[in-house]
């Protein structure tokens, strides 16, 4: 099916006076769209999280977000150093985040676990060397 | 009690967003400094408390729809962070007194509904 509109996002590498807009701005787009606030919540923190990551860990990249009538589907991407050992980094409390983004309120190790519990759907595609890819799905009916 | 009631009762300063304090109905209180974990705790209307003042206190705010912020014990305030909550529309509010009064505070006022 086709999705009935996109939007794609540039997100800086540690640039904290934006990070966080792409999500800010899908949130107000759902908003908009009279979808349930309680899913509102739940893409928002999912799409924060994913967002944050890659302005921390991956270089920053880029989010594509489609809406469908049923569905959202946000693919963030990047092509920073990867992930190593995904199983690891799933784990509450794992985190390489280093000092002066820990001093900033980051580095609780709980982004990507959270990501997992408030979207539908969550797959994290991850290759050393090469990027990193988070797909989000959340259904809006 | 409204933002605006709790900040004047107890004489903290609502340094963004005051105009709309007084309409801004205020649900139980959320204490951390762990901005992911803020992210699961800050249910819908909470008062925020935090000692981080840097700008990503704002996009959490925002996303969990904290009624506002409370940074404690006179932390001074970027002024960037206080741009963007204008432009997010989140009220920051600065108190004297540490999050443990504050939250204590907050308790006793609303007449004690701990949720
Ligand atoms: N896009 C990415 N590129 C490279 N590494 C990543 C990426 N996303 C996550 N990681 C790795 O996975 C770890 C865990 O990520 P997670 O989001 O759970 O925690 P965190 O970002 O370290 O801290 P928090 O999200 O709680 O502020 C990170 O510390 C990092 O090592
Ligand atoms: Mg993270």
């Amino acid at each position: 099916m086709n999705s009935l509109f996109r939007k794609e996002y540039e997100i800086p590498a540690n640039d904290f006076s934006v990070a966080g807009e792409a999500s800010s701005s899908v949130r107000k787009l759902l908003n908009q769209l009279g979808v349930d606030p309680p899913i509102v919540k739940r893409t928002s923190i999912a799409m924060y999280e994913a967002e944050i990551n890659a302005v921390i860990h991956g270089n920053g990249g880029k989010a594509l977000v489609q809406f469908f009538e049923d569905k959202v589907t946000i693919l963030i991407s990047d092509e920073g150093p990867g992930i190593e050992d995904i199983e690891l980094a799933m784990q509450e409390g794992y985190s390489t985040a280093p000092d002066r983004i820990r001093e900033m309120g980051f580095g609780a190790g709980m982004g990507l676990s959270n990501i997992k519990k408030n979207a539908d759907e969550f797959v994290l595609e991850s290759e050393p060397g090469k990027g990193t890819r988070v797909h989000i799905t959340m259904y809006l009916l | 009690m409204t933002v605006l009631e709790f900040s004047q009762q107890n004489g903290y300063t609502i340094i963004s967003c005051a105009e709309t304090a007084v309409d801004r109905e205020i649900s139980g209180v959320y204490i951390c400094d762990l901005l992911s974990m803020a992210m699961v705790g800050v249910k819908d209307g909470n008062l925020w408390i935090t000692v981080h003042t840097n700008i990503n206190i704002i996009a959490v705010a925002s996303l969990t729809n904290a009624s506002c912020i409370v940074i404690p014990e006179d932390i001074p305030v970027e002024s960037q962070t206080v741009k963007k909550a204008e432009e997010k529309g989140i009220i920051l509010v600065q108190s004297p007194h540490t999050s443990y009064e504050i939250s204590v505070r907050y308790y006793v006022q609303s007449g004690g509904d701990p949720s």
